[in-house]
C-alpha cells in the first residue's frame, strides 16, 4: 500500500497481474475444512470444530467484519481510514449509553451516529483541507479515546459505572435459534436439534460440517444477521449501482471521474461517512451483543484488525468476510480451549507442508523450502509441547496478517489512488 | 521584505494560536455542558500547575513524551509512519531492564549498557517493518500496528515465563529482577518534594543530536529531501530502500529510549506499573510539534503540564478527563491549521519574491541605462 | 456539391500566457466528415488550440463555431454537449475498471440507481462494432493493450454522442500494427459521418490518413493543404520553418577521448521498446545533440543514463568504466551532471531555500558538505555566486525555490550543474522557459565549458539550440536513433523530415 505517497506512476506500475480467484478460495476453504476435520479426529479435540466454537467465531468475527467493510467503503473512494478504531470507540460508548438510557435499538442507532460523527471530522480534514490521511486518522483515534473517557466520567460516574466503564446495559437485541436444525423454539414448541445430534456422532467431516453450521444457527443475533447481509449488499451497492461506480472511481482515477462530471469530493464524503457508521455499528455490537457493558479499551485494536482483514480480503466484501471469519475463528478457539489451540498447531504444520510441496512443484524453491521448514518446526512444536502459551495465541491474528501481507502484497490489488490526496481541479493535461 | 517576514511569522503563529483557542473553546463547551465553570477550572489548573512541584512533575512526564515524539518525528519527516513506537519501546524497556539486572558494571557503563540494549531492541523491532516495506512492499502503518500487538504478546510471554524475577513468598508481583544501584540515575534535584529525574539531561542531548542529524548532516539532508520530493531525491542520488531502512532503525532506536527516564529514575525494573501508551502519545506530540525537536519539546511540555495540572480538577468535582478532549482537539486543529497556513505562507513567499525580483530588474535597467 | 457549414470553425483565436503567445490569430476550418490533421512542433500551439476547442481553456479573443452556430465553452461539459469529444494523449482510464465501467462512468444507464448493465453492454458493442473495433465490455482495462485502451477512449467519447472527435497525438504510444488498426477505425468512423481532428507531428502518418492538413508554427496558422498536393519534405519545411540558424563558425573542440560510450541501450515499457538499440559516443569537448519530438524515447534514454531506470539491454561506459549497474549517486559523484526536463518534479525541492537546492545532486561533495556535515556557509556562498553569475533574479539564497519564476528556477539548476564541473552533463531541455537573454548567456557558458573539456548530451526540442550548440546531431524517432547529421550542413527539410518520419515516407 502506499497511503500518503504522491508517486502515482510508481503506484500504477505496482499493479501487477494475479487477481484473487473466487473459485480458488472456495476450493481452499473446502480443503481447509477437510483438514481441520481430520486433525480433530486425530487429536480428539472436539472444540476445533464444535458448534460452540463456530458460534463464538461468528460473534467475534462480526466487529472485525464491520470494520473491514467500513474500510472498504472509505478506501474504495480513495480515502485511507486509519481512524476506524476511534470511530469504533465512539460506537461502543454511544452504543452503551443509548442502550442503557433508552434501549438496545437506540444504542445501535446512536452507536452508528457516533461513528459517523468521527468520520465527518476525518472527511473534512482530509477532503477539504488536504490533511494527510494517516495523520488525520491517528488524530481521530486519540480524540475519540479522549471524548469517550470524558463522556464516561460525565455520564456514568455515580450511576453504576465510572470513568472506564458504563453501568450494565440490560436491554438486549432479539436473538434467534433456528428451529428443527438447531433446536430453536417454534411457537412455544421445542423443536428437535438435528444438527446437534449430528455433531454428537463425531463422524469425520459430516459431523464437523454440521457442527459448523449449527454454530451459526444458535442464538443468532439480529445484528449478526444484518452484518452478514451487509456483505452481499456492499457488493451490490459498490459494483452494481451508479453511486457505487462513482464512489469507486474516486479511488481508481479521480481525475478521470472529475473530467466526466463526477462529484469526487461528494463521493469521498459518502464513503468516509459510511465507513464511520459501520465502525460505529461494530462498536455498538461489541457492547450490546458481546459484553453488555462499555469498558475502556473494549475495542482492543479491532479497528486495525479490520483494516488488516480488508487488505487480506483484497478490498472486496467477500474477502473481508473470509478474513474476518479466520480471525474470529482463532480468537474463538483461544477463548474456548487451550488444548484446541494446541491441536491447531498440527493443522498449521500440515498446511505448511502442503503449501511447501506446492511451491516446490511450482519450482519456487525458496518459498517451498521455507514453508517445509516452518511446517516441520511447527510439527515438532506440536509434539513436544502440551499447550500453546496464551500470549502466543493472542498474537495469532496479527502474525497472520503480517504473513499474508508479506507474502501476498504483490498480488493484492488496492484501489489505484487509495491514500492519494485529490484536489479539485488539479487536472494536469 | 521584512514586512513579508513578519507576515509569514505571524501566519505560522496562527497554527499554535488557533489550536490553543480551539482547544480551550471546545473544552470550555464540554465543561459548560456538564455544569462546570471553565474559568474556575482553568484558573485552578493554572495555579496548581505552576507550583514548583508541579513543574518538576511536568518535566518528568514530558521527557519520555519528548523522546517518543522525536522517534516518531524522524519518520514523519520522511513520510514514514512509524506507528510502532509503542511496541518498540515496550519491548526495549523490557529487554533493557532484564539485561540491566543481569549484569553489574561500574556506574556510568551500566547506564550506557542499559541504554544500548534498549536502543538495539527498539531498532531491531522496527527493522522488521522496514524489511517488510523494502522487500515486500508492505505499508509500514499496518505492519507497525500489527507489530505493536505482537510485541505486547511477546513481551508478556517473555516476562511471565522467562524474564521475571523469582517470586518471594506469596508475592504476586510480575516484574524483572531489580537493577543494581549502579544502573540507577540519581535525581537532579528535589523541588517541592518531587524528584527531577536526571534522564532529562540525556534527553536534551538527544534532542540536540536529532536536530543536528536532520538539519546539519548529509544524511539528514537526504532524509528531508526524500520527504519533500522523493523523485528529486532519487535523481540526486538517494537510494530509497536504504533510506527507509536507516530511518526506521534510527526511529526504532530512539523509541528504545522512551522508557529509560522512568526506568532509571523510579522503577528500576520492568513492572506492570510502567506507564504505557507513551508511544501513541508520542505520535500526538510529534504532530503537534510539527516534527521539529523544538516543537516536539514544547508539545511534550504542554501535554505533560496538562496531565499534571488537571489532577487538581478532581478535587473540585470537575472530571479531569476533559483534558483528553483538549489534547485531541489540539492535535486536530494543529494539523488542519498547518495545511491552511502552509498554503497561505507559500502564496506570501511567491508574492514577496516576485516583488523583490521586479525591484531588482528595475535596478538593473537603471544601471544599464 | 452542396455547401454545408463547416463542422468546426475557429476564427482569429488568440491565447496568451504570461510571457508567451500560445496562439496568435489562429484560423482553422474543419469540414464535416473529414479527417483533418493539425501538425506542428512542440510548443507550436496545437495543444493550446485543442484545449480551447474542447472547453478546457478560454481564448482571449476569437470565435468558435460548431456547425455554423457560434458557441462559447466554459467547461469541457459544454463542448461535450456540442458533440465534441477529446481523446487525450495520456489516457484517462481507471485500469481496475472494466471497459464498460470506464465508458459509462458519469453517464450510466440506470433504473432507480442500479446500473443497467445489459443496456450498457449492448450500446458499447454496438458502438465499437460500428467502426470495426469490437470491444468486450467486461474485460478489465488493465488487460488491454495500449491500442485497445485507445479504443475504449474513443468509445467513451462516442458513447456521449460525439460527432467531432479530437485525437491528441494518438499514435504516440502505439506500435506500427496498432497504428494501422487505428487508421482503419478512423476511416470507418469517417464513413459514418464523424468528423475527426487529428493532432500529430508524424508527417508520414498524417499524409496517409488525413484529408486535409493545417500546419501551425510558433502559434500561427501557416497554411492548410491537401495531402495530395504536398510532399513530406515540403510539409516538414512548413512545420520547421525555412530558415535554420547558421551555427557560428568556430574551432572544433572535440577531442579523441571518449567520455561516454553507449552500446545497444534499450528500455522496455510494457511490451514496447521505448528505446531501442541506442549506440553512440560522446567525446571530451563534444556536444552531442539529440533532436526529436518529445515522447520518442528521450526520457527513457536519460533515465537509463542517470541510473533512474534499469536498461533492458545494452551497456553504458563512462571514461572506459562500465557503469551500467552503478547506482545514481555513484554516477553523480563520478562526474555525471543532470539538468532534468521536469525541473519542479525532478530538479528542485520547492519549499526549501535556494541554498539547499544548490546542493541537490551534489550534497556529498565539497563545498556542500564536509565529511558527514552539511556546509551551510559553503552552500550559501556557492548559491550567491550562482545567483550573480547566472543572473538568477531572487532576493537571496534563503528564498524558497517555489518563489522563483520558472525561468529563474531553470537558471539556478543550469548553474548548479555547470559549476560542478562534471565530466559529462546530460541536459534535457536546458533552456526551456528562459528568456532570450538568459538563454544566450547559458549557451555561452555551455560553449566555454565545452572548450574546457566538458562532454554534453543535449536533448532539446529547440532546433536553434540544437543546431547552434551541437557538434554531432542525432535524430530520435520511435525509440531509435534514425540519423546522424552534421549540424553545420544539415538542411531544415532534412532535419524536419527525420524528426517526423517524412524521410521514411519519402523513401518508401
Amino acid at each position: 500500500m502506499s497511503w500518503g505517497t504522491t508517486d502515482t506512476s510508481a503506484l500504477e506500475a505496482a499493479q501487477s497481474a494475479g487477481r484473487v480467484n473466487i473459485r480458488r478460495i472456495l476450493l481452499l476453504v473446502g480443503w481447509a475444512i477437510i483438514l481441520l476435520s481430520a486433525v480433530r479426529w486425530v487429536t480428539a479435540e472436539p472444540e476445533l470444530t464444535s458448534s460452540n466454537t463456530s458460534g463464538a467465531a461468528l460473534r467475534l468475527a462480526v466487529p472485525i467484519l464491520l470494520a473491514a467493510l467500513g474500510g472498504i467503503y472509505s478506501e474504495r473512494t480513495g480515502v485511507a481510514n486509519i481512524g476506524l478504531e476511534g470511530m469504533m470507540i465512539l460506537g461502543t460508548w454511544f452504543g452503551a449509553w443509548g442502550g442503557w438510557q433508552y434501549g438496545a435499538w437506540w444504542g445501535v442507532g446512536l452507536g452508528v451516529a457516533g461513528g459517523a460523527a468521527g468520520a465527518l471530522v476525518h472527511a473534512v480534514a482530509t477532503v477539504n483541507f488536504g490533511v494527510n490521511q494517516i495523520v488525520s486518522g491517528v488524530a481521530i483515534n486519540i480524540l475519540a479515546a479522549g471524548v469517550a473517557r470524558f463522556l464516561s466520567v460525565v455520564a456514568f460516574t455515580g450511576a453504576g459505572g465510572g470513568a472506564t466503564q458504563s453501568p450494565q446495559v440490560t436491554s438486549q437485541l432479539p436473538r434467534l435459534t433456528v428451529p428443527v436444525l438447531a433446536g430453536g423454539e417454534l411457537f412455544g414448541w421445542q423443536s428437535p436439534d438435528a444438527l446437534g445430534w449430528l455433531e454428537r456422532q463425531h463422524w469425520f467431516l459430516l459431523s464437523d460440517v454440521g457442527a459448523l453450521f449449527r454454530g451459526f444457527m444458535v442464538d443468532l443475533s439480529i445484528l449478526t444477521l444484518i452484518s452478514l447481509l451487509l456483505v452481499p449488499a456492499t457488493w451490490f451497492f459498490l459494483w452494481r449501482t451508479r453511486l457505487g461506480l462513482r464512489m469507486r472511481s474516486g479511488g481508481e482515477n479521480p481525475w478521470a471521474a472529475e473530467s466526466l462530471g463526477v462529484r469526487v469530493y461528494t463521493v469521498k464524503y459518502i464513503g468516509v461517512l459510511i465507513s464511520g457508521a459501520l465502525a460505529g455499528l461494530a462498536g455498538a455490537f461489541l457492547v450490546l451483543e458481546a459484553a453488555g457493558i462499555y469498558r475502556e479499551g473494549q475495542t482492543g485494536g479491532r479497528g486495525f484488525i479490520g483494516l488488516a482483514a480488508m487488505i487480506f480480503g483484497n478490498w472486496r466484501p467477500s474477502g473481508a468476510l473470509a478474513a474476518a471469519g479466520l480471525f474470529g475463528y482463532t480468537d474463538a478457539l483461544n477463548l474456548r480451549s487451550a488444548q484446541a489451540v494446541h491441536a491447531l498447531l498440527l493443522f498449521v504444520a500440515v498446511a505448511l507442508v502442503a503449501l511447501g510441496s506446492w511451491y516446490l512443484y511450482k519450482r519456487r524453491i525458496f518459498g517451498g523450502v521455507l514453508s517445509l521448514l516452518l511446517g516441520g518446526l511447527t510439527f515438532v512444536w506440536f509434539t513436544v509441547s502440551d499447550t500453546v502459551p496464551r500470549q502466543f495465541v493472542f498474537i495469532t491474528p496479527y502474525v497472520a496478517t503480517l504473513l499474508v501481507l508479506a507474502v501476498a502484497s504483490q498480488q493484492l490489488r488496492m484501489p489505484t489512488y487509495d491514500g492519494v490526496t485529490f484536489r479539485k481541479g488539479s487536472q494536469i493535461s | 521584505m521584512s514586512g513579508t517576514k513578519l507576515r509569514i511569522a505571524l501566519l505560522w503563529l496562527l497554527v499554535p494560536v488557533s489550536a490553543i483557542v480551539l482547544a480551550f473553546a471546545v473544552s470550555s463547551i464540554a465543561l459548560l455542558a456538564i455544569g462546570a465553570d471553565p474559568v474556575a477550572a482553568f484558573s485552578s489548573m493554572a495555579s496548581y500547575g505552576m507550583k514548583p512541584s508541579s513543574l518538576v512533575s511536568t518535566i518528568n512526564r514530558a521527557v519520555p513524551l519528548f523522546v517518543a515524539g522525536l522517534a516518531v518525528a524522524i519518520g514523519f519527516k520522511m513520510n514514514l509512519f512509524n506507528i510502532g513506537v509503542e511496541g518498540q519501546y515496550r519491548l526495549a524497556t523490557l529487554f533493557a531492564a532484564a539485561a540491566g539486572a543481569a549484569v553489574t558494571l561500574p556506574a556510568p557503563l551500566h547506564i550506557v549498557f542499559i541504554m544500548l540494549v534498549g536502543m538495539v531492541t527498539g531498532a531491531a523491532w522496527a527493522s522488521i517493518a522496514a524489511i517488510l516495506k523494502v522487500k515486500r512492499g508492505v505499508h509500514e502503518v499496518v505492519s507497525t500496528i500489527m507489530l505493536n500487538s505482537i510485541a505486547t504478546g511477546l513481551g508478556a510471554y517473555l516476562l511471565s515465563n522467562h524474564l521475571r524475577k523469582p517470586a518471594v513468598g506469596s508475592e504476586l508481583l510480575i516484574a524483572t529482577p531489580p537493577i543494581p544501584k549502579s544502573g540507577w540515575l540519581p535525581a537532579l534535584a528535589v523541588i517541592g518534594g518531587e524528584e527531577l529525574r536526571s534522564f532529562l539531561l540525556i534527553a536534551v542531548v538527544l534532542g540536540i543530536a536529532v536536530y543536528m542529524l536532520i538539519w546539519r548532516t548529509r544524511f539528514g539532508y537526504d532524509l528531508r529531501a526524500s520527504g519533500i520530493n522523493p523523485d528529486a531525491a532519487r535523481a540526486s542520488g538517494v537510494d530509497p530502500d536504504r533510506m527507509v531502512m536507516r530511518t526506521m532503525l534510527i526511529s526504532g532506536g530512539i523509541a528504545g529510549l522512551i522508557g529509560m527516564s522512568d526506568l532509571f529514575g523510579f522503577f528500576h525494573a520492568y513492572t506492570l506499573d510502567l506507564p504505557t501508551g507513551l508511544g501513541f502519545e508520542g505520535i500526538a506530540v510529534a504532530l503537534v510539534g510539527l516534527n521539529h525537536p523544538v516543537g516536539v519539546a514544547i508539545a511534550a511540555l504542554l501535554f505533560g503540564w496538562l496531565d499534571r495540572a488537571s489532577q487538581i480538577l478532581d478535587l473540585e468535582g470537575i472530571p479531569k478527563e476533559v483534558i483528553t478532549i483538549t489534547k485531541g482537539v489540539t492535535i486536530l486543529s494543529v494539523v488542519i491549521a498547518y495545511e491552511v497556513v502552509k498554503r497561505l505562507v507559500q502564496a506570501q513567499q511567491i508574492k514577496a519574491a516576485a516583488e523583490a525580483t521586479r525591484e531588482l530588474e528595475v535596478q538593473e535597467e537603471a544601471v544599464a541605462a | 456539391m452542396v455547401e454545408r457549414a463547416a463542422a468546426v470553425e475557429l476564427k482569429g483565436i488568440t491565447k496568451t500566457f504570461p510571457g508567451v503567445i500560445a496562439n496568435d490569430d489562429v484560423n482553422l476550418t474543419v469540414r464535416r466528415g473529414e479527417i483533418h490533421a493539425v501538425v506542428g512542433e512542440n510548443g507550436a500551439g496545437k495543444s493550446t488550440l485543442m484545449k480551447i476547442l474542447y472547453g478546457m481553456l478560454r481564448p482571449d479573443s476569437g470565435s468558435i463555431s460548431v456547425d455554423g452556430s457560434e458557441v462559447h465553452f466554459r467547461t469541457p461539459k459544454d463542448a461535450i454537449a456540442s458533440g465534441i469529444g477529446m481523446v487525450h494523449q495520456h489516457f484517462m482510464l481507471a485500469t481496475n475498471f472494466t471497459v464498460l465501467e470506464n465508458v459509462v462512468l458519469g453517464s450510466e444507464p440506470s433504473h432507480a440507481g442500479v446500473i443497467d448493465l445489459g443496456a450498457a453492454r449492448e450500446r458499447i458493442r454496438e458502438l465499437s462494432e460500428s467502426y470495426g473495433a469490437a470491444l468486450d465490455p467486461d474485460r478489465l482495462t488493465e488487460d488491454l493493450a495500449v491500442g485497445e485502451r485507445q479504443r475504449v477512449e474513443i468509445v467513451k467519447v462516442l458513447y456521449r454522442g460525439a460527432q467531432i472527435l479530437i485525437l491528441d497525438e494518438p499514435t504516440a504510444v502505439l506500435v506500427p500494427q496498432e497504428v494501422e488498426e487505428l487508421f482503419r477505425h478512423l476511416r470507418e468512423l469517417k464513413a459514418q459521418g464523424v468528423t475527426i481532428i487529428f493532432i500529430s507531428h508524424k508527417l508520414d502518418e498524417v499524409l496517409e490518413i488525413a484529408d486535409s492538413i493545417t500546419v501551425i508554427r510558433a502559434g500561427r496558422t501557416v497554411t492548410t493543404v491537401d495531402p495530395a498536393d504536398v510532399t513530406a519534405r515540403q510539409l516538414a519545411e512548413l512545420m520547421v520553418g525555412s530558415e535554420l540558424p547558421t551555427p557560428e563558425t568556430r574551432e572544433s573542440t572535440v577531442t579523441d577521448e571518449v567520455v561516454l560510450s553507449v552500446r545497444g541501450l534499450g528500455v522496455l515499457v510494457g511490451e514496447r521498446w521505448a528505446l531501442k538499440d541506442a549506440t553512440f559516443d560522446i567525446h571530451k569537448g563534444e556536444i552531442v545533440g539529440i533532436a526529436g519530438v518529445e515522447g520518442n524515447g528521450q526520457r527513457e534514454l536519460v533515465e537509463a543514463l542517470m541510473g533512474l531506470r534499469k536498461p533492458d539491454a545494452g551497456t553504458i561506459s563512462l571514461a572506459g568504466t562500465d557503469v551500467t549497474q552503478w547506482p545514481t549517486r555513484q554516477r553523480r559523484e563520478n562526474g555525471i551532471g543532470y539538468i532534468p526536463e521536469d525541473r519542479q518534479g525532478r530538479g528542485l525541492l520547492l519549499p526549501s531555500p535556494l541554498w539547499e537546492n544548490t546542493m541537490l545532486g551534489h550534497q556529498t561533495l565539497y563545498p556542500f558538505s564536509r565529511g558527514p556535515w552539511v556546509n551551510k556557509r559553503g552552500a550559501r556562498e556557492q548559491t550567491e555566486h550562482l545567483i550573480s553569475e547566472y543572473h538568477v533574479m531572487t532576493p537571496g539564497p534563503d528564498t524558497p525555490a517555489l518563489a522563483l519564476s520558472g525561468g529563474n528556477q531553470q537558471k539556478l539548476i543550469v548553474g548548479r550543474e555547470m559549476t560542478a564541473w562534471p565530466k559529462l552533463l546530460i541536459a534535457a531541455q536546458p533552456t526551456r522557459g528562459i528568456d532570450v537573454g538568459a538563454q544566450a548567456a547559458v549557451w555561452e557558458q555551455i560553449r566555454e565549458a565545452r572548450a574546457a573539456g566538458l562532454a554534453l548530451l543535449l536533448i532539446s526540442a529547440d532546433l536553434e539550440e540544437l543546431i547552434g550548440l551541437s557538434d554531432t546531431l542525432y535524430v530520435i524517432l520511435r525509440g531509435s536513433l534514425v540519423a546522424k547529421l552534421d549540424p553545420a550542413t544539415v538542411t531544415p527539410q532534412e532535419l524536419g523530415s527525420y524528426m517526423t518520419g517524412a524521410q521514411e515516407a519519402a523513401s518508401a
